[in-house]
Parts: structure tokens; C-alpha cells; sequence
């Protein structure tokens, strides 16, 4: 059940009705059960993995809330009997019950997470090295089916458990609560990775019907759908025909391929958490935003702290700090240091748990080597940024450009241009050819292959052109405001009771008409229902 | 307080309203109007214009809407009839319009062309959406949309056309506008005339196929069609209306004449009959011997005509005044046709406007 089907939009309206209908107290218990109805329809088969997650995650929470339980309770018993060494030792002893505990949960969980995701991945690779060794011997491939939003719910988990580790969260006692948390069926499907913290609250709170909550809800719903299907699913047809014929779209029709890729992964992915976010909103539920008009970013760095935030964050939490102040990693930052200097050695360390991050998160999107060195890609051109620093800072103290328009413009572009060729990998899936690809774009660039012809033959008409035209202009307009004014909704709002149904009802008619669903479009899930 | 929450339930009420007003409008624009092409589509809707009630009923595909002239079973025998035909029409959806029709008349007589039989599964959305659309909603139009709908397709797209047609929206012509409420007539009670000649140049051979039976969907429609007729107090004919392609194996036409037999039907393979009709495929068909042009339709409707008068116990409407009014006009609409597609066919050499 995609988010564009028929059946999840009546599943909507009747979760809606419901919500709102049914006792208070019933409002999370039914969520819980909805969403399990949902993930359910999606495939009875899921049900066990999204489940046996849960269960690990309750059992093992309550386990390390217990054992932080039984500390505070011998530290109170022996108040002023114990010096602070056999106090310590004690808490030495339980942390490393903890971390026992927690490595069952994560092994547990990761464990089904790259059983099902990673086998297959596992398998080429021994494949391909044991061709390399002419050897004739190959491993069959599993048939294994990845549950939807198995990555989401896993890190999700994987999350509220560190935490709980950690002493950040509280263990939640109720075991259907932590379920409804690890299965709220609009971030199921792509996310955002929520913390337990930020949406426990509003997720299992008693909301009374609030029309402006509601209208805004469905506003943000609206606005999602206009993205993902007016926009997303439309340049998805040129973006095919170009990615899937290599040979026949070469030259500046790469580029061209390159940035429509990122207009339609940009629509695609930020319009489905729109619906996302726009579905908890209607029932009064607060979900974490994801993105912050990435495309506005003047670097990389800033890129990555608007685009996908809430897996970014999570990779930091999670990774980046732990490793970089792992005992192992603290000796050899030490060691770095001493070897190559103050200056060049407190670097190391960094970057090699950015290292670590950036391999995990593009392995995390998917597992295949085209995704890898995505990620891989990322590393190096925020270590080459980093590395450069000294540079930059030299030639803004020379050249006064720094608050000029035209120079955030080109920092912008530049952000864009640069995202958009790593993701290129992405885009074929396929590593060698991306690379290839790349020569492609320049070695056989010729203006005059760009003419109205072949792009008329990427499976879009001048009408479909225009029109992806001027909803780009759109989303660049409503992006400008957000950024300088604050919440459209909060404008169309205070512009009197009219325009709201006005605004409203236009986008309805343009998603209802320009929408690309239907028999005679490809209907593509979205992009993130992958991972 | 009150007051408000009445404002806003108004206002929400006149958005809803509006909204609603819009999408019918838009609807209403971006649903084919099958005018200038494909007149086919345009068929089973024309049906809900009639004013006058019908004796005898013809259900079926383009074997029946090309083959078969009601005109000239009315201006030579005084029969009233009208044919409920769309292209591929399969029998399930044959089934459902005359299920449909009979909420409006009861004929006395339903001929069914038979060559749908071959057809066990939903074959194409074009052609269900042909059949389909033109319907009247009702619980014969859910019944057809069910049976009829193939893997891709989706009730809700039947019942809300904008959401199937919306893509129609870089394609919209100055004929949708102008169609947007009213269309033009495009057949003659259902009969779609052409007048020109392609004779016939031959067909592949058939194919040996692995089974021959008609499938069980098909049979359990044609049982439903009869068991209606039945209750109905309709008789109910089988014919196989004269066509060189596509096939009408033997082994199909056996199992309609036991068929018929088993339940004292009358069937007439035309096919077999062509040349006592007087059928030449050099003459009397425009497409080379796929379908029936004005001159083989009317040859075939003058005999099957007879057959209707001697067998069934059928009114001559000729001298009805009511009925000779409203065929004055279908007559004169028919010859009008006739001519302008004869002059087409003068000026161009072949027929483009209809």
C-alpha cells in the first residue's frame, strides 16, 4: 500500500474518522492497531520482523532501566558506607552489564536488519572474489524479501535503546506504546527516523479535534502529494529513459539526467515526508521535519544538516560520537598525534570516524557498491572542503564577496551541482559506469544534441515541460518564503478565511489533474521505500 | 461560539460544494468524446437518447454495430430495434447492457453475437472503457466494471473518470469543449455506417489452437443472458454475424449448436450462410472482409429481417404515428450520412469524417 494508492487514501480517511470518533483513551491503541493493519496489508510476512524487533527492544529496555534501578538503589542503601573507588567499581560493574545487554539488543536487531538486507550483497561479492580466483565454485543467491521500512523502524530502535543505555531515556514500561513508536504507520513507509523523546509526547497524548491543527495537516498532506506526483513521478519518465540507456543519452544529456535526478529525488522524498509529517499533524501528532530547503545550502556541510536531518543526526549520535570517543579511538588519536604533529594528527581521528559514518550511511541506503562509494564520495569531498578551509578563509580575506547575492547564488549552485554529481551514483546504481558516465558528460558533450527533439523523445511532451516548469518555480517560490518569512500556512492562514479554501482547493484540482497516476504513467514507489 | 462554528461548517459546506461543481466540470472536459475518432466510443451512451421503445434487442461487438442496419429492419419490415455494441465487447459486458436496457424497455426478441465467446478473461482497458463509460450508473454498470476490469484498472477510476482521464489534459481539443454536454449522434440505433469498399485480399491461415472450449466465465454469461431473457419473457437468439477474420472455428460453433440445442434456442451461423444471404466480401465489406459496409448490412439485415416477421411475433411499427415520426428523422439523419459519406468518398477517395 503506497501512499499514492487508492486503498491507503481510504485507510487514511477511515484512521482519520476513527482518531477522532473513538473514545479518547482509545487514540494510541488504535493507532497501534492501525498501524500493524497497515503493515499488515503491506505483508502478513513483515509482521514477525517488525515484531521480534519490538519484543527485543522492550525486553532488553526494561532490562537496562532495571539494572539502572538496582545501581541507584545500592548507591541510596550505601550512602556514606562505600568509598567513591568501590562506588565506581559497582558502576563499572552494572555499565558493563549494560553494554552486555545493549550489544544482545543491537546484534538482535541488526541482526535480522543484515540477514534480510545484506545476505544477498554478501553473497555477490564472495561470488565475484572467488571468480577472481578462477575459481568455478558460486554461492546461490538467497530469495529474501525486505520488509518495508525494516532500516527505518531497526535504527529507530537501535536509537531508543542507546539511549535508554545512555540514561536519555527513560525506558518506556508499557510494551504497546514502544510498539505504536516503532510502527506509527505514516514513518514507516520512509521514515523520518524519529527519537523516542520527540515523539513519544504528542504520539500517545489524548488530541481533541482542532480544525486549524487538522487544516494544516491536510495542507502539508496536499503539498506532498503535489511533489511526489505532479512533480516526482513526472521526471521520473525522462529520467528513466536516460539513466536506462546509457548508450543512447550521452554527452549533455548526463547532466541533464543528473540534475532532473535531483529535482525528482528532492520532490519525491521531501513530498513523502509532507505526507508524512502532514498525517500525524491531522491527528494532532508532531513529527520530527527532515529537510530545511536543502538546495539552499552554501556547502556540503550545510547541505547534510538540511537534507534527511533526522538520519544525519542519527548517524552522529550514534556513530560519529561513539567512535570518536571510544577508548581505541582516543589511544590512536593519541598515537596520530604524536606521529604527524598537532596540527595534522588531531585530524586523523576525525576523519576516520567520518570514515565509518559515511561508509555506514551509504550502505545503509542500500546494499550494493554504487551506494558505498556514495557515500564514500561524500567523505572525501567533505574532507577536501575541510582541508581547504585555510584556503578559503585566505581568499575571502582578500576578496570582499562573502555577503554579495551573486556570491551566495554561485555557493548555492555550486552545492547542488556538487551533490548532484555524487548522487549520480545512485542513479546508475552501477560504479564503473557511473565513473565512465562522468568522462561522458564532457568528452561527448554537443550543444546541438540538446535540442527540443530528444528531449521531446525522453517520454515527455512540451506540455509536460512547461508544466514541471512552472511547479519548479513553485516549490522555488514557497521554498524563498519558508526561508525568509516563516510558514506559508501561517500566511495563508492570516490572509483571511477565503484564501485558505482557495489555496487549497486550486492544489487539490492541480494534484487531481496534473498528477502523473494512473494507467498510462509507470506509478514509481517512492524513492525511500527502499532503505 | 455558535455562530461561528456555523460560519465555518457554511463555508466548508460551499467549499465542498464548489469543489464539487469543479471536478464534475473537469470531468466532463477531460472524458473522451469519441466525435471526430474512434465513433465507436460514443455508441452506448447514444442509447439513453431513444425515445421510442424497441422490439428487438442485438447485444454484442463490432460483428453486430457494423453488420447490422435497425434503419432498414424498420423501413423494411416495420421492426423497432436497436443495438447495444461496443468494439470487443466481451460477453459479461454484453450481459450487463442488456441488463441495463431492461431497466428501461423489455424487448420482446435479444439476438447476441456469439463471437465474444472466445474471449474467458478481460482483454483490454481501451475497449472496456468503450463499452463502460457511455453506461448509466447503476448496479448493471458496477456489475460490468467488476467483471470487466483488467489487472491494471480500478473501480474507483470507473466511478470517478477524471481520475483515468486526467492525463487527457496536454491532448484537450476545441471538440472537448464543444462536447462537453451535448454530442452529436454518431450511429444509426446503434448501427455505425460505412459505405465504402476494400474487397477482401485475403487472410492468414488459422491457427491450430491447444483447446478449443469456450472458456466458463464466457458460459456462465451466456447462461446469466438467457436465464434473464427467460425471466424476462425475451427470446433469445444466437447469431454469428458474417466476418472472414477473425476465426469462428468449427469447434466454437459446435458447442453453440449444442448450446442452443440443449435449451431450444435458435442459432444461425451468417457466416456459413453469406452467399444464400448474398454476402460478396468483394463488395459488402470496407475493411476487406473483417466487417460489413452499408451494402452487406443492409443485405443481411433485409434477411434476417424475414426471419424476425415469420418467427417471432413482432409489431410493424410503420404505421404507428408516434414511431413514424421518430424514424422519419432517424431515416432522414441515415440517408444524410449515406450521402455525405459518399461525397467523402467522391471527393477523397476515402471516408475521413466519420
Amino acid at each position: 500500500m503506497l501512499f499514492t494508492d487508492y486503498s491507503f487514501i481510504g485507510f487514511l480517511a477511515v484512521v482519520f474518522i476513527l482518531y477522532y470518533t473513538l473514545p479518547k483513551k482509545c487514540q494510541w491503541p488504535f493507532l497501534l492497531v492501525a498501524s500493524y493493519v497497515f503493515y499488515f496489508i503491506a505483508s502478513p510476512s513483515y509482521l514477525i520482523f517488525i515484531a521480534a524487533t519490538t519484543v527485543s527492544t522492550y525486553l532488553v529496555s526494561l532490562k537496562l532501566d532495571k539494572l539502572e534501578t538496582i545501581q541507584k538503589e545500592w548507591i541510596r542503601e550505601h550512602k556514606g558506607q562505600i568509598s567513591r573507588e568501590e562506588k565506581k567499581e559497582y558502576k563499572a560493574g552494572i555499565k558493563a552489564k549494560k553494554w552486555k545487554w545493549l550489544l544482545v539488543c543491537l546484534f538482535f536487531n541488526l541482526g535480522i536488519l543484515a540477514v534480510l538486507k545484506y545476505t544477498n550483497f554478501t553473497i555477490a561479492n564472495i561470488n565475484g572474489l572467488l571468480q577472481a580466483f578462477h575459481s568455478d565454485r558460486q554461492l546461490s543467491f538467497l530469495n529474501l524479501v525486505l520488509p518495508m521500512g525494516i532500516s527505518f523502524y531497526t535504527f529507530q530502535t537501535m536509537g531508543y535503546i542507546i539511549d535508554v543505555y545512555r540514561g536519555t531515556s527513560t525506558a518506556e514500561k508499557n510494551p504497546f506504546k514502544l510498539a505504536l513508536f516503532v510502527s506509527f504507520f505514516p514513518q514507516l513507509v520512509q521514515g523520518p527516523i524519529s527519537r523516542f523523546n520527540d515523539l513519544a509526547k504528542s504520539l500517545f497524548e489524548v488530541h481533541y479535534f482542532d480544525p486549524k491543527v487538522v487544516s494544516y495537516g491536510l495542507y502539508r498532506i496536499l503539498w506532498g502529494y503535489f511533489k511526489k506526483v505532479v512533480v516526482a513521478d513526472r521526471i521520473l519518465t525522462a529520467v528513466n529513459a536516460i539513466i536506462q540507456n546509457p548508450d543512447t543519452y550521452q554527452g549533455g544529456f548526463v547532466f541533464v539526467g543528473m540534475m532532473f535526478y535531483a529535482f525528482e529525488l528532492y520532490a519525491d522524498f521531501t513530498g513523502g515526508i509532507d505526507i508524512t509529517i502532514g498525517i500525524a499533524q491531522t491527528m494532532g501528532i508532531t513529527v520530527t521535519e527532515n529537510f530545511r530547503r536543502p538546495y539552499f545550502s552554501k556547502n556540503i556541510k550545510e547541505y547534510w544538516n538540511r537534507w534527511h536531518i533526522t538520519m544525519g543526526t542519527w548517524f552522529t549520535d550514534y556513530i560519529f560520537y561513539p567512535i570518536s570517543v571510544c577508548k581505541p579511538m582516543l589511544k590512536f588519536s593519541k598515537f596520530s598525534r604524536n606521529t604527524f604533529g598537532e596540527k595534522i594528527g588531531k585530524r586523523v581521528p576525525v576523519y576516520l570516524s567520518s570514515f565509518v559514518v559515511w561508509f555506514t550511511t551509504g550502505i545503509w541506503h542500500g546494499a550494493s557498491w554504487n551506494f558505498i562509494v556514495w557515500g564514500l564520495m561524500n567523505f572525501v569531498v567533505i574532507m577536501i572542503s575541510e582541508e581547504l578551509e585555510p584556503l578559503y578563509r585566505k581568499f575571502h580575506a582578500r576578496f570582499d564577496v562573502k555577503g554579495k547575492a551573486w556570491y551566495g547564488v554561485f555557493e548555492i549552485v555550486r552545492t547542488i551541482l556538487l551533490m548532484s554529481a555524487i548522487r549520480m551514483f545512485d542513479c546508475y546504481r552501477d560504479v564503473p559506469l557511473t565513473f565512465k558516465m562522468y568522462g561522458n558528460m564532457f568528452t561527448h558533450f554537443d550543444i546541438r544534441a540538446l535540442n527540443a527533439e530528444a528531449f521531446l523523445g525522453l517520454g515527455l511532451s512540451g506540455a509536460d515541460y512547461l508544466l514541471l516548469f512552472i511547479c519548479l518555480l513553485v516549490i522555488l517560490s514557497v521554498s524563498i518564503l519558508q526561508e525568509r518569512r516563516g510558514s506559508v500556512r501561517d500566511m495563508i492562514f492570516a490572509s483571511g478565511a477565503a484564501w485558505k479554501y482557495v489555496v487549497f482547493g486550486v492544489l487539490m484540482l492541480i494534484v487531481i489533474v496534473f498528477g502523473a497516476y494512473g494507467i498510462g504513467y509507470d506509478q514509481s514507489q517512492f524513492i525511500y521505500n527502499q532503505f | 461560539m455558535k455562530n461561528k462554528i456555523a460560519k465555518r461548517a457554511a463555508a466548508l459546506a460551499v467549499f465542498i460544494i464548489v469543489m464539487l461543481i469543479a471536478l464534475y466540470l473537469l470531468q466532463k472536459l477531460m472524458m473522451p468524446k469519441y466525435m471526430s475518432d474512434i465513433p465507436e466510443g460514443a455508441m452506448v451512451e447514444e442509447y439513453y437518447q431513444e425515445t421510442t421503445d424497441h422490439e428487438v434487442l442485438f447485444v454484442g461487438d463490432c460483428e453486430v454495430y457494423e453488420n447490422f442496419s435497425p434503419i432498414t429492419l424498420y423501413e423494411d419490415y416495420g421492426i423497432t430495434s436497436y443495438i447495444r455494441g461496443s468494439a470487443q465487447q466481451l460477453t459479461w459486458q454484453s450481459y450487463y447492457l442488456l441488463e441495463d436496457a431492461l431497466r428501461y424497455e423489455t424487448p420482446k426478441v435479444v439476438v447476441f453475437n456469439v463471437l465474444a465467446m472466445k474471449y474467458n478473461e478481460p482483454q483490454s482497458e481501451a475497449y472496456n472503457r468503450m463499452s463502460i463509460d457511455g453506461m448509466k450508473m447503476s448496479s448493471s454498470k458496477i456489475g460490468a466494471i467488476q467483471a470487466s476490469m483488467t489487472e491494471e484498472e480500478h473501480m474507483l477510476d470507473y466511478i470517478f473518470p477524471i481520475l483515468r482521464y486526467h492525463s487527457r489534459w496536454s491532448d484537450l481539443s476545441a471538440e472537448d469543449v464543444k462536447y462537453m454536454f451535448h454530442k452529436d449522434k454518431v450511429s444509426h440505433n446503434g448501427y455505425y455506417m460505412r459505405v465504402d469498399v476494400r474487397p477482401v485480399d485475403g487472410f492468414p491461415e488459422p491457427e491450430k489452437l491447444s483447446d478449443y472450449t469456450l472458456g466458463d466465465k464466457a458460459m456462465e454469461y451466456l447462461d446469466k443472458m438467457r436465464e434473464l431473457c427467460e425471466e424476462n419473457g425475451i427470446e433469445l437468439v444466437l447469431v454469428k454475424s458474417p466476418s472472414l477474420y477473425p476465426y469462428w472455428y468449427d469447434e466454437w460453433d459446435e458447442q453453440i449448436t449444442d448450446y442452443a440445442q440443449e435449451y431450444g434456442l435458435d442459432y444461425f451461423n451468417y457466416e456459413k450462410l453469406a452467399p444464400e444471404i448474398g454476402i460478396d466480401y468483394n463488395t459488402d465489406t470496407y475493411d476487406a472482409g473483417l466487417h460489413l459496409n452499408l451494402s452487406g448490412a443492409e443485405k443481411l439485415s433485409r434477411y434476417f429481417g424475414e426471419y424476425l416477421t415469420e418467427n417471432y411475433d413482432l409489431t410493424d411499427y410503420r404505421d404507428d404515428p408516434e414511431y413514424a415520426e421518430v424514424y422519419a428523422e432517424k431515416i432522414r439523419f441515415y440517408d444524410e450520412m449515406r450521402e455525405a459519406q459518399y461525397k467523402e468518398l467522391e471527393e477523397y477517395g476515402e471516408i475521413i469524417s466519420f
